[in-house]
This record gives structure tokens, C-alpha cells and sequence, in this order.
């Protein structure tokens, strides 16, 4: 959806669900996700739809995925780290009977 | 430049962008124990994002963002070069009346307390419900522009501007000066009629309508096609954004893109203040709800001073200005200067301060949000958490529900992780509109803590 | 507003499901209520259909508790039934968790002065050991040692229960309302509210906190207080627990709530970070794995208690059509309040055995 510029002067290499994605250095974790060619981070907890980055300023919480094993991290306010593991959140399974 | 609030903190500024850069850089030469705390990785805020790695290292940037952005530069190497403590990834998610911050960074939690504290939260966008905002693919403008700021990405496919408002045009000259091919820019609304009487005020005010009407100009010299009055505007697709449909002077057509990026205007962001809570009022001219400050800042609890956008929009330099204000009101008010002192410090920030917001009645009054996209039709969601449409808001209000409060109870509006930054002044209007009453008598939520996210694990180990 | 049997003052949950019951007998009401600010317990419990442990020194009440969760499915279902909300109401029993030996002793002993109290009727609680409980909870902390069971404890929806009685109620429901004088007149009463006057032969003060003014007007002093409650909330978590716990639920949304302190702070209906970290120190004590959970929101609630915090049902002294409802457990006496309270209303008398809820009892000096 979105594409550099310029190359990144530093690439750093995370991982997006299993499998390695190139970013740069200094970049969000969501711009990195935008730039992939798959910018969904997560279904929405209420109808399981697919969300996307959307404010990029803390304040839609939209961007939510998980990182290094914590759920729900704000994907648009944390920068990029070698061998980060980011994964795409499904929706939480349903509470019922 | 030292290490986070160690010792005690006369000033806590909540913010990095100018307001709260300023302050801290001012207030750090009168001899204040400064801390500045900010969510973000790198100072500057929204206006400024990532402005260090575009001097460091993208100085070809400076081009596609243009001179407003430079001037961030200067500010932002002020802060660096005074003695203001700065704690940058740490989230404020809590601030109380007795001037106690619970701060979250790094995976811990704590609390720290301050003399005084400085909110400078800025501004966010004005949320534009439109049918398929949800889809990814549709961004706010302001996201878009953020991306160009801090990592010089521009939009890979084709892509819709749609809204109103001077970051729209600002994000198009942007966009076309660093290449990229616009599909559209459709603007929802513009009363020239009604802004003309503030006119002459806003050229007093500096080279804002200059500024305004060069990035129009660059924008139509690009040849970007530009739909004028348009009345309804719709994000079609399944799992993305495909296409956008928009209405205008009675004809509809629809335009393929993979992004649509959508703008109508700043609001203050009031959700620290309201949180505290400051008293707060209606602006009925920025259609937001602002604290209520004196000209020095301070709001009606003693020692919480606002400054900047989140107290009310008047863009980046006023902010700063207004910051700087802030910081001689609390070198007065910790007795480090007398009233005096501060008059003569501050008069030349005060009447930049005046002159800068002169030009916004102006902007307004030229800009105001388009009716529908402020009372949304029945199917459009309002709440993008929980997935709330303007529809079942209207039929809480029905039931007897007569402000948020109730219909949050009981429409889940609001009850999202977002806390309602993305929904509250949609549903303020809606209900206003339905009751037929004006929004400053309708209220908006109670906004509670945290504000910013906290787990249960760092509540529990708070030190 | 003439035809009026009933005016309730007072729309939270209390006031809306006495009257929803007084409507279900064919009664004609009006409910009379505050704004989108007032204190409203209503939108800020827990959400909670209780009986175990409540009633230690009034029998009746233990009863009154338990008959409510006796009722709560054949009135959720009439709700269900009338306006088409599911309330969310489970009732698969609830435990209350003991973090050590003496917790564990000190609640067994309770337990078991509650089951001497009711005697021959005997006491649905059971103590469960931390073996078994490993069996019904998933993944339980190191320090829980055990708790107790009772299997007519259950939660549900409180919003959505407050949605519905107001739906329910239709017309009858009257925002906006705040009432400002209550005067007898020609053998029933004239109650003001700003520039709107309402007339009915019979009242009912069922307002919460709100009664104490209310009372007042009529000269009685109503002996409760607020008792403030914090309660946290978390985002939406997968589907992990299926007990209600005394202070852990999930709901059916998926966010788990997290309560709830007893503070004596007035009328304060805020939060402080001391209490909110208890609570979170708990929830994670009981269940480790809440620890990653954010947090969406925190409140304060403001609980209405008489002295021995039992509920108080009687008329007010020398106004024999106005009647006082004040309870602090309103989720859980819905039930009661709706399908039983309400017909003693209608039929215009208390059962005898509801003199225990008279404030007199507290005129009585202790025995030496």
C-alpha cells in the first residue's frame, strides 16, 4: 500500500507471523507492515473484519498486533528491532455457550 | 539533555511536539527541573514527526515536506541542546489533580509527582465515519503524511484524497512534489462566503493564505482531478479498499484505488484533560471540545496548565508560542520570577501568540466539517472498536438514553480500546442532532484511566 | 399525568425493574429519572447474580438473595421475551477464591455460621479444595488454595439489563427528571420535577443514593451511605473462563472485569492508583495469565449501604403511598424486584416477614 522512497540506509529484519520482512532502521512496526504488501494487523475483536493501520498517531488502536509475545502492542508508536516477532492478532475465540 | 526525572520535577510537560518542546526548553533556561514525556520514539510530535532523521539523514525530504516542516529543525534542536529531562516511548496514563503522573514505559509502570504540569497532547484528526471507513486501505490524512515524515514511504497504488481542510491540500502538494500520481482529490466543503468577513484578519496574521494557496496551485498545476461540492463519499471493497464512490453536483462515479485518504480538520485532543478532569467547553467555531484556560494556560485546577492545539487549534506555531507562555507562568508560579518578570519575558510569545491565531477564524470558517460527515447516516459505524452505527445511537437515544454516557451503557460505543478518541465527538453530534439540542449541552464521555495502555501485570507491579 | 397508579423516582436498576414489574400487573407508572451525570450504581457494577455469603444476621435476607436467583431465569426470559435483548444471564454457579490457609479457614467458618443461621432449610455452599477447583478454572496462580461454590450464583449483562427494563418501560420511562419537591396532596402526592408536575396516589423511592434527598423532602432521614467500589476492565480476551468469580467475570464480550474495593471516600466516584493496583495484583494472583491483558478502563461506583448494609423496604413514616426500596445489590435483586416486590406493592401490602427490612431496626439499642 505504501512504498519507500528511498532504500533504507539501515534494513533490519523482523519477522511477520513466521516469516522474514526487511524494514528500516527508525521505522514502525505498521509503516513496516504498509510497505509489505499486507497491511492488515489484525480482525476486529467485535466481527473478526480486517483492520489496517489507520491513524499512525496512537489514538485509533487500530494497529493493534502482537510483539515478542505480548498481545495488543500499538504497532504504529513501536519501532522496528532485529529479530522482532510480530504477528497478525485473529479475533479473540468468542465467549459463549 | 539528562537521563529520565531524576529527582524532583518542578515542570512535567505531557508531550513533545512544539507546545510542549517549547515549554520545556524555556522553562529549563529559567532554571526549572523540567521532564518531558512523550509516547513517541523521537521528539516533534505529529507536526514535526521524525524531523531529526530527515535533517540527519533524508535531507532530500526537506523538498516534498516543504518550509513549515523545517521549521520543527530549530525547535526540536533547542530541546536537545537545554537541560529538560526527556522520557520518550513512555506512555502518561494517568495525570490527578494533585499533580501525581502514572507513567508506563519500557513494561513498567510508575508514578511520579511534579510541582506543576504542562499538558501538550496537540491535536488529532476529526474523525470522517464514512461507509467503509473501517476497510483497510482507508487512512486518515494525517497517517499518510505521518508515513512521509518519519519514513519516507508515499502511497504505492492509486490513491484518493477526500475531505477538506489544510493538511488535505497540504498532504497533496506533498504527494505530487515527491511523485506520486493522485487518482482524485474530492473536497467535501468550502464556504467561501462565510469565511470572507474574517478575511483581513487572517492576513494580519502572516503568510498562512500565501502558504494555503500556493499548495492549491501546485496541486492543480499537477493536474490532480479535483471534485468540488461533494455530497456523499463511500469506501467500497470486501477485505480492502477497491474503490471509492463519491456524489457530487448530482452525478456519482466511482474511482479504483488501494488507498483513500481522508481529512476534515483538527480537533483538540482532550482526552488527558477530560480524564483529570479539566473543566472543559464547547467550541462551537472548531466543532471540539477544548479546556478552559486562561491566556497564561492554566485551567481550573491549580497547577494543570494546556497549551498548544489540545487547547484549542491554532497550528504549530502558535503552539510553540503558546508553550513558551506556559513555561514563564510556571517560572511565576514556582517563584522563580516575579509577575513582572513574566509579563516582560512573555510579551513578544503573546502578541505572536494573538497575531497567529487571527488567521484562524479564517480557516474555521472556510473549512467546517461537511454536515453528513458529522451526522452520519444509520448504517455508517461510529465507533470503530466495537462497531457501533449512528443508527443504534439513535435508538438508544429513543429509549430515553440523553447523552453518551447513557448510550455508551448501552450501545458499547465507546468502550473500545480506542476509549472513544475515534467515536466521542461523532456521537456527541448525533445525539445533539437527534435531540435537537446544541452539543455543549449534550456533554461528552467521562473519559477514565488509563488513558494510555497499561496491563494488568504493570498496574499490579506499580511502583 | 392523571391515571398515574405509580410514580418510581428513580431509573436505575432498582426503580426500573419494581416498576417494570408494577407495569407486567397492568399498574400504570411513570418512572421518574436523573440525566446522563448522576451516580448511577446502575452503570457501574459488576454485573454479578449472587447469593453466596450474603445475609449473615438477617435470614430474610439470605432468603430474599437467594429467591431472586430463584426467579433471574424466568425473568430474564420474560425480558428476552418483551423487548428482544438477551441479557447474557449464565448461571453455572460461582465460586469465591482463598489466596491462603487462613483466608481459606476464615471463609469456611463464615460459610458455616451462615448455614447454622438458615438452619433446616440448609445453605447451597460448598467448599471446594485447590485439586478440584484445578479441574472447573483454567491455569489458577500458585497462592490459590481453594474457595467456595454455589451453584446458584450466576452474572449477566447489566447494561444490557438496565437497556431492557428502560425499553420495557417505553413511555413510562421519563429522562431528564430530576425531581425537585414531593408534596402530598389530596391523599396521594405531587412531585415536581423542574417546571413538570406529576400526581399519583402512590410513590415509590427507589433512587439510590438519590433517595436521601428524597426522603428528606418528606422529612425522613434515610440511614445509607455511599461506599465507593473500583472495578477495571480488560480488552477483549479469548474465551478462557467459565465461572463467575467474587471478583473476576467474563463477560460475554470477552473482557474480563476486575473488582472491587470497599472505600469510605464520600461521594467521590473516581479511581486511585493505590486500590486500581490491588485489584490488578489480585486478578494476577488468581490468574497468572491476565498479567498481558490491557486494561481499557477503570471506575469508580458509588454502593448504597444502611449500617449492617442489608436492604431497606418499608413506607416512609406518616406517608403510608410512599414506599422506600434501597438496596445496594440491585443486579441481583432485579429478579425479586421485578417478580415479587412489585406484586406486594400492587397488591398493597408487604409480606410480614419484610419488617426485618425496616430502618426501625436500627433504632434498637444493642443488647449489653
Amino acid at each position: 500500500m505504501f512504498r519507500r522512497l528511498h532504500e533504507p540506509e539501515a534494513a533490519v529484519t523482523i519477522t511477520v507471523d513466521g516469516a522474514p520482512l526487511v524494514a528500516g532502521a527508525g521505522e514502525t512496526v505498521a509503516a513496516a507492515l504498509l510497505a509489505s504488501g499486507n497491511p492488515v494487523c489484525r480482525q476486529s475483536p467485535a466481527s473478526g473484519q480486517p483492520r489496517a493501520p489507520f491513524c499512525m498517531m496512537g489514538a485509533c488502536f487500530d494497529c493493534l498486533v502482537e510483539i515478542d509475545g505480548v498481545p495488543n502492542r500499538q504497532s504504529c508508536l513501536v519501532e522496528v528491532r532485529p529479530g522482532m516477532a510480530v504477528r497478525r492478532q485473529a479475533r479473540p475465540t468468542p465467549v459463549g455457550p | 539533555m539528562s537521563a529520565i526525572n531524576s529527582g524532583e520535577i518542578d515542570l512535567a510537560v505531557v508531550g513533545a511536539g512544539p507546545a510542549g518542546l517549547a515549554a520545556a526548553t524555556t522553562a529549563a533556561e529559567l532554571g526549572l527541573a523540567v521532564s518531558v514525556f512523550d509516547e513517541n520514539a523521537t521528539p516533534g510530535g505529529q507536526i514535526y514527526r521524525g524531523i531529526e532523521a530527515v535533517a540527519a539523514k533524508r535531507g532530500a525530504d526537506f523538498a516534498v515536506l516543504g518550509d513549515a516542516y523545517r521549521a520543527g529543525e530549530s525547535i526540536v534542536r533547542d530541546f536537545r541542546a537545554s537541560k529538560a529531562a526527556y522520557a520518550p516511548n513512555t506512555g502518561v496514563w494517568l495525570v490527578q489533580k494533585d499533580r501525581q503522573l502514572g507513567i508506563v514505559r519500557d513494561g513498567k509502570a510508575g508514578m511520579v509527582a511534579a510541582r506543576r504540569v504542562l499538558i501538550a497532547t496537540g491535536a488529532q484528526e476529526r474523525p470522517v465515519p464514512i461507509p467503509g471507513w473501517t476497510l483497510p486501505g482507508v487512512m486518515l490524512a494525517g497517517a499518510a503524511q505521518g508515513l512521509l515524515k518519519s519514513a519516507g514511504m508515499v502511497p504505492a497504488g492509486p490513491v484518493v484524497l477526500a475531505g477538506n481542510g489544510p493538511l488535505l491540500y497540504q498532504l497533496a502538494a506533498q504527494l505530487v512534489a515527491a511523485g506520486v500520481k493522485i487518482a482524485a482529490l474530492l473536497e467535501t466543503r468550502s464556504e467561501r462566503a462565510a469565511a470572507l468577513p474574517h478575511l483581513p484578519a487572517a492576513l494580519m496574521a502572516g503568510n498562512y493564505l500565501a502558504k494555503g494557496l500556493g499548495l492549491i496551485a501546485a496541486v492543480k498545476r499537477a493536474g490532480v482531478p479535483i471534485r468540488r461540492g461533494v455530497t456523499e463519499l463511500r469506501a467500497l471493497g470486501c477485505e480492502r479498499l477497491e474503490a471509492v464512490e463519491v456524489a457530487a453536483g448530482g452525478r456519482t462515479e466511482r474511482i479504483d484505488a488501494a488507498l483513500l485518504c481522508l481529512h476534515q480538520g483538527v480537533v483538540a485532543n482532550v482526552q488527558l484533560s477530560l480524564a483529570i478532569p479539566l473543566k472543559h467547553e464547547w467550541s462551537a467555531a472548531q466543532r471540539c471540545w477544548r479546556p478552559v484556560v486562561d491566556q497564561w494556560g492554566n485551567s481550573d485546577v491549580e497547577g494543570i496548565a494546556v497549551a498548544g492545539d489540545c487547547a484549542g487549534i491554532g497550528g504549530a506555531e502558535a503552539a510553540a508560542h503558546a508553550g513558551r507562555i506556559a513555561a514563564f507562568e510556571a517560572a511565576r508560579a514556582l517563584g522563580r520570577i516575579d509577575a513582572a518578570a513574566r509579563d516582560t519575558h512573555a510579551a513578544s510569545d503573546l502578541a505572536a501568540w494573538r497575531r497567529h491565531l487571527r488567521a484562524r477564524p479564517f480557516l474555521d470558517a472556510l473549512y467546517p466539517p461537511a454536515q453528513g460527515l458529522v451526522v452520519p447516516a444509520d448504517d455508517v459505524p461510529v465507533c470503530r472498536c466495537e462497531e457501533v452505527t449512528a443508527g443504534q445511537v439513535r435508538d438508544a437515544v429513543r429509549q430515553g438514553g440523553t447523552g453518551p454516557n447513557q448510550v455508551k451503557s448501552f450501545t458499547r460505543s465507546g468502550m473500545g480500546p480506542c476509549q472513544g478518541r475515534m467515536c466521542a465527538l461523532t456521537v456527541s453530534e448525533v445525539i445533539a442532532d437527534a435531540l435537537g439540542k446544541p452539543v455543549a449541552e449534550i456533554g461528552t464521555y467521562r473519559i477514565r484511566p488509563p488513558i494510555k495502555p497499561l496491563t494488568v501485570g504493570e498496574l499490579a507491579a506499580l511502583e | 399525568m392523571s391515571g398515574t397508579d405509580f410514580i418510581v423516582l428513580g431509573g436505575g436498576l432498582v426503580g426500573s425493574a419494581i416498576a417494570y414489574g408494577l407495569a407486567r400487573r397492568g399498574k400504570r407508572v411513570a418512572v421518574l429519572d436523573e440525566g446522563d451525570v448522576a451516580h448511577r450504581a446502575s452503570r457501574g457494577n459488576f454485573g454479578l447474580v449472587w447469593v453466596q455469603g450474603k445475609g449473615l444476621g438477617m435470614p430474610e435476607y439470605a432468603d430474599w438473595a437467594r429467591l431472586s436467583a430463584d426467579v433471574w431465569p424466568e425473568f430474564a426470559a420474560g425480558m428476552k421475551e418483551r423487548t428482544g435483548i438477551d441479557l447474557n444471564y449464565r448461571k453455572p454457579g460461582g465460586f469465591q477464591l482463598c489466596l491462603s490457609d487462613e483466608e481459606m479457614a476464615e471463609r469456611i467458618a463464615f460459610i458455616d455460621r451462615l448455614r447454622e443461621q438458615q438452619g433446616a432449610k440448609g445453605y447451597d455452599c460448598e467448599v471446594v479444595d485447590r485439586r478440584r477447583l484445578d479441574n472447573l478454572l483454567p491455569e489458577l496462580g500458585p497462592e490459590v488454595v481453594g474457595g467456595t461454590y454455589c451453584p446458584h450464583d450466576g452474572h449477566v449483562n447489566p447494561l444490557r439489563l438496565l437497556k431492557a427494563l428502560h425499553k420495557a418501560l417505553g413511555g413510562a420511562y421519563r429522562p431528564n427528571s430530576k425531581v425537585t419537591a414531593i408534596r402530598p396532596a389530596g391523599g396521594g402526592f405531587r412531585i415536581e420535577a423542574g417546571q413538570t408536575v406529576h400526581e399519583a396516589p402512590r410513590i415509590v423511592l427507589a433512587a439510590g443514593l438519590g433517595n436521601l434527598p428524597l426522603a428528606d423532602m418528606l422529612g425522613f432521614k434515610l440511614p445509607v451511605r455511599p461506599q465507593r467500589g473500583q472495578i477495571l476492565v480488560t480488552e477483549r480476551l479469548p474465551a478462557f473462563l467459565d465461572y463467575p468469580l467474587s471478583g473476576v467475570r467474563q463477560t460475554e464480550e470477552g473482557t474480563v472485569m476486575l473488582g472491587s474495593s470497599r472505600e469510605e471516600v464520600g461521594y467521590d466516584n473516581g479511581t486511585s492508583p493505590e486500590v486500581m493496583r490491588s485489584i490488578a495484583a489480585n486478578a494476577v494472583r488468581v490468574f497468572p495469565r491476565l498479567k498481558h491483558a490491557r486494561i481499557v478502563r477503570a471506575w469508580g461506583a458509588l454502593r448504597i449501604l444502611a449500617p449492617d448494609e442489608f436492604p431497606i423496604y418499608q413506607t416512609v413514616p406518616g406517608h403510608d403511598g410512599a414506599h422506600v426500596a434501597t438496596c445496594h445489590s440491585g443486579v441481583s435483586l432485579a429478579g425479586a424486584h421485578a417478580l415479587r416486590f412489585a406484586g406486594y406493592l400492587a397488591e398493597g401490602r408487604l409480606p410480614a416477614h419484610f419488617t426485618a427490612f425496616h430502618s426501625r431496626r436500627f433504632d434498637v439499642p444493642k443488647a449489653a
